[in-house]
């Protein structure tokens, strides 16, 4: 019995036991090369464990975890994300620290902030949800201020932790209002008292919406999205492409398992705030998004879109939502490391690359970092043969079974409106490089072209998963259904 | 199998397309040019061997391949080919080669890449024909836009981005639509049989409810009138065939327009002939529209690539009356329009584009008098002209008048005022001939006249005009059984006595037993 706990949890124990070593191997002796070999190592075997702790799930390691094939393939897309941004991290910082500068930190946090979203990801009670999302966002908070000599990290450190402060302390309370009125504080109970009782109480209602704040903060959902942009933009590139996959994509899974087991989208005043959330997250974040001349921010609101379309996908309830939000989000997370991958190696030849103007041109001088580019704004705009084409198909395609006309009408207004934003930029890539853009630009020309194996590999890694989800999405699809089956099938086996 | 070969030929030829720059500047155009010929010889093998196939009954279509693809939403890769099929694929060859034939002197920087996207996009279109699983019809749908969107954006005039950008998001903002539509047929089959399908045959067989029906069929017309394009969606085109360089207009005249069409003829009025028929008024009276008020804006155009630009939305009006009217000899005709309307137009387009590289201009006010500096220029221009506004003996009459002639009984008082459309067609095309070729001499410049493989080229598509336009028959007998059926299941329907159900089953079973006896 407690060997299969153990086995089941693998996973988690192991990135935990690596972390710890983690930080004494940077207490023995600091080498960067050294500490982020040893952080991408740590994350492919804790990576390996997932299979093995497969054999155990699904399995409820105390009250407080659920180890379940969406537990599990979650795992699988959080470590493999942070994988490739451990890949794209070490020219970054290379470039943007001096030698005696300790960096090795950053690989720490990384791992912790990656073990909290494995925590997210099989969180099934009030503590381990908390402290999920509290290790989480407390390492994100110091990564986003790594680069604490200059001015924009800072300040956007100071945002995210203002946000990251505000979200826990309307959790914190939504989840005692949640207590107080059912008295118990696993998902599955919480939910139980609602099915009993004739009707809903107020307080209960009222603490499951601060819950859900609280995650819309977490998933930069308008209009909660304030702090998107700014973080986005200041935080260093590989953290910005951390906050955009890995955080959101456990904050993702979290709400999954949080609205099944709680059976929330039964409750109407929810799926008016959801239908509402949706709306004004599809609309903001792409009229937003028009009018910005900064990349990452542009990128920051097509997220906020983005996760629009992802509660559209949600609001379908069922079986086919939850197989179109991981789909989406399995998508999104590959779309944006491509977007901010780029970003991040082109950043990493001195100076951020952030404006649309670095990019004219780009197609010309380094024809495949901007094809690779070129290939995630197609995806992002839902272009066939892109995973994102895929994506959308399947969340229009959860709306419109689901009978959700108008939400689908509106996600179909915004993706044409979003097209005029990533077109720009994608045309931006090939046309000529203006005279003022030039100078600089020689003397990135003159660097050697060649971009580092570990930049090669985990960007053609990415382009190939876009490239393959486009054509061949079966295999995941199939992967999918069996772990939200096994989701829907622990939600309903609980007593 | 051989008719994905018919696909990959194109999509696999491109990259050597845009690598063959490097051996030598003229080895992408003769590598595209290569790719063509072949896919269109393997075309006319497909069609002509199993023709004796298709007489003994043995389905609907020539040839068919069938692959599964994604199971969970019973996406199959689907491919079908029969007679329209065949005519379309092979005028996109002879369209394709007349684009590159066009675009061998225009354009001088990054030869490989440009047709790299040509290839793409041909590749695409034939896709977009053969495609009879809808998902994956949608997928080629989408597929020919980016390289058609680069070529514009990369090679075209000065006001290549505006025009892009409003190509690209009327058109994607039709197909999205069209999208929904698709995956709502694909679920209610869902609920009808517990399985979603995508299959042009399963989704046949589907009882729509009529107001669903109306919904869906207004969704795949909104999708296919933006390519065609129908007022009101037609904003899109005038600047954007402008604006593309010479070889990307004649494409998108000569075939993407098709595309709409196409799907007017192959999706919409086997899947919803009563909610077609319903709207008939509607769309014949939006096709009348077209015809005059693109024809009456053709008349007040200064730029030459314009004038043809308007004349197109003009011709295309014939083939969206024709493909409504709902009888055999109009369909005809609109199959007939649509091959003869891409010749024309796209001869029209090269010898646009051949006049703007010589004098660095599109305005007519600047020419006139051409006949004399340009006397092969001249005499094909007036050919394409007199082709354009429906000379008897060429193939846009045979077209025109087919589809006049074939819905004059439904709808009398509209094929009067349809019929207007050719006297201004006329009054355009001898007007900018007037402008151009005639009168005064503006500009004294001594230019070269066509090159000899130019001049062949037009010659050929000339000669093909006239072919067609002697002895129809090619066209009209391939595609005859193909639409036979199309009319039989515009005829069968509902007159009041039928529940609407029930005639809507019978449509449907004779549509998908397939072959003329």
């Amino acid at each position: 019995m407690i060997l299969q706990d153990f086995i089941a949890l693998s996973p988690i124990l192991a990135l935990g036991a690596i972390s710890l070593v983690t930080m004494l191997a940077i207490a023995f002796g600091r080498h960067h090369a050294r500490i982020a070999v040893f952080a991408f190592v740590s994350c492919l075997l804790t990576l390996a464990t997932v299979p093995w702790a497969a054999t155990a799930a699904p399995r409820a390691v105390t009250t407080l975890l659920v180890v379940d094939g969406h537990a599990l393939l979650y795992m699988g897309l959080v470590l493999t994300a942070t994988m490739v941004i451990i890949a794209l991290s070490y020219r970054y910082l290379n470039a943007q620290f001096h030698e005696e500068e300790g960096v090795e930190e950053y690989y720490l946090l990384l791992l912790l902030a990656t073990f909290g979203g494995l925590v997210l990801t099989t969180a099934a009670h009030f503590v381990s949800f908390f402290l999920g999302f509290e290790l989480l966002g407390l390492s994100l908070c110091s990564l986003i201020g790594y680069l604490r000599t200059r001015r924009h990290p800072l300040e956007a450190a100071v945002k995210y932790l203002l946000l990251s402060i505000t979200a826990s302390a309307l959790l914190l309370f939504g989840l005692a209002l949640l207590y107080f009125e059912s008295g118990a504080m696993t998902f599955h109970a919480v939910g139980a008292i609602v099915k009993q009782a004739q009707s809903v109480p107020a307080l209960w209602l009222g603490g499951l919406i601060l819950v859900l704040v609280g995650i819309a903060l977490k998933l930069g959902l308008a209009p909660f999205h304030m702090w998107i942009p700014d973080v986005y933009q200041g935080a260093p590139t590989p953290i910005t492409t951390y906050i955009a996959t890995v955080s959101k994509a456990a904050v993702v899974a979290l709400l999954l398992r949080f609205a099944t087991e709680v059976e929330i989208l039964e409750l109407s005043p929810v799926v008016h705030l959801f239908s509402l959330l949706a709306v004004v997250s599809m609309v903001t974040g792409n009229i937003l998004a028009l009018l910005q001349q900064n990349v990452k921010r542009l990128l920051a609101y097509s997220s906020i879109a983005h996760f629009g379309y992802v509660l559209v996908a949600l609001l379908a309830g069922g079986p086919p939502a939850a197989e179109a939000v991981t789909f989406y989000v399995i998508v999104y997370c590959a779309m944006s490391l491509g977007a901010f991958g780029v970003v991040t190696v082109y950043s990493s030849e001195g100076g951020d690359k952030n404006r649309v103007e670095d990019y004219q041109g780009l197609f010309w001088t380094r024809p495949w970092l901007a094809a690779m580019l070129a290939l995630s704004l197609l995806s992002l705009a839902g272009i066939p043969v892109t995973a994102g084409f895929i994506g959308k198909f399947y969340a229009i395609t959860a709306g419109v079974d689901a009978g959700l006309w108008w939400l689908v009408l509106a996600l179909i207004a915004n993706s044409v409106v979003s097209l005029y934003y990533y077109l720009r930029l994608f045309v931006t890539l090939f046309s000529e490089a203006a005279t003022s853009a030039t100078l600089p630009q020689q003397e990135t020309v003159q660097r050697p072209a060649f971009m580092g194996w570990a930049t090669v590999c985990s960007l053609g890694f990415v382009a190939s998963i876009i490239l393959l989800l486009g054509v061949y999405p079966e295999p995941l699809i199939e992967l999918i259904r069996h772990s939200v089956s096994n989701l829907l099938m622990v939600a309903v086996q609980k007593p | 199998m051989s008719l994905w070969l018919l696909i990959l030929i194109p999509i696999l030829a491109a990259p050597f397309a845009w690598l063959g720059q490097q051996w030598s500047r003229s080895a992408p155009p003769w590598i595209a040019l290569g790719a063509l010929s072949v896919d269109c010889f393997l075309a006319l093998l497909l069609g002509s061997r199993d023709h004796a196939v298709q007489a003994s009954g043995h389905g609907a279509w020539l040839v068919e391949s069938h692959i599964s693809w994604i199971p969970r939403w019973g996406i199959s890769l689907h491919l079908g080919l029969d007679g329209l099929s065949l005519i379309l694929i092979v005028l996109t060859a002879c369209i394709g080669v007349l684009a590159i034939i066009a675009s061998w002197a225009e354009i001088q920087s990054r030869v490989g890449l440009f047709h790299c996207n040509v290839l793409l996009a041909l590749g695409g279109v034939i896709g977009v024909f053969l495609a009879i699983d809808l998902f994956l019809f949608f997928f080629f749908w989408e597929l020919m836009l980016v390289p058609m969107y680069l070529l514009i954006v990369i090679w075209g005039h000065a006001e290549r981005r505006h025009a892009s950008f409003k190509f690209f998001l009327f058109t994607q903002a039709g197909s999205l639509v069209l999208l929904v539509a698709i995956v709502a047929l694909a679920l209610l089959h869902q609920q009808a049989t517990g399985q979603p399908s995508f299959d042009y045959a399963d989704l046949m067989e589907l009882t729509l409810s009529s107001e669903m029906a109306r919904w869906l069929m207004l969704a795949f017309l909104i999708g296919f009138l933006v390519k065609l394009p129908a007022p009101p969606f037609h904003t899109w085109l005038p600047d954007t065939y402008t604006e593309a360089p010479t070889g990307a207009t004649i494409i998108l005249a000569g075939i993407l327009a098709k595309t709409g069409a196409y799907g007017l003829l192959r999706f919409t009025i086997p899947l919803f002939p009563e909610a077609m028929s319903e709207f008939t008024p509607i769309a014949m009276g939006l096709g009348v529209v077209g015809i005059l008020y693109a024809a009456v804006l053709a008349c007040a155009q200064t730029d030459i690539k314009r004038l043809v630009a308007y004349s197109s939305i003009s011709h295309m009006g014939f083939i969206l009356l024709g493909t409504f009217a709902g009888t055999e000899l109009a369909l005809q005709g609109a199959v007939m329009q649509m091959v003869a309307h891409g010749l024309s137009t796209g001869g029209l387009f090269l010898l646009a584009g051949a006049l703007e590289e010589r004098y660095q201009t599109r305005e007519m006010g600047h020419m006139g008098g051409l006949w004399a500096v340009t006397p092969r220029l001249a005499t094909m221009a007036l050919f394409f002209a007199c082709a354009s506004l429906g000379l008897p003996g060429l193939a846009n009459f045979i077209g025109e008048f087919l589809v006049l002639f074939g819905s004059y009984a439904t709808q009398p008082l509209m094929i009067i005022l349809a019929s207007l459309g050719m006297v201004m067609a006329a009054i355009y095309s001898l007007g900018m001939m007037q402008r151009t070729f005639f009168g005064r001499q503006q500009d004294s410049r001594s230019v070269s006249d066509l090159s000899n493989v130019a001049f062949g080229t037009v010659l050929f598509i000339a000669a093909l005009q006239i072919w067609l336009g002697l002895y129809p028959r090619v066209v009209l007998s391939t595609a005859q059984p193909v639409m036979e059926q199309l009319a039989r299941a515009a005829v069968a329907l509902p007159s009041m006595s039928h529940p609407p159900s029930e005639s809507l089953l019978s449509s449907n079973r004779t549509a998908s037993q397939g072959t003329t006896p």
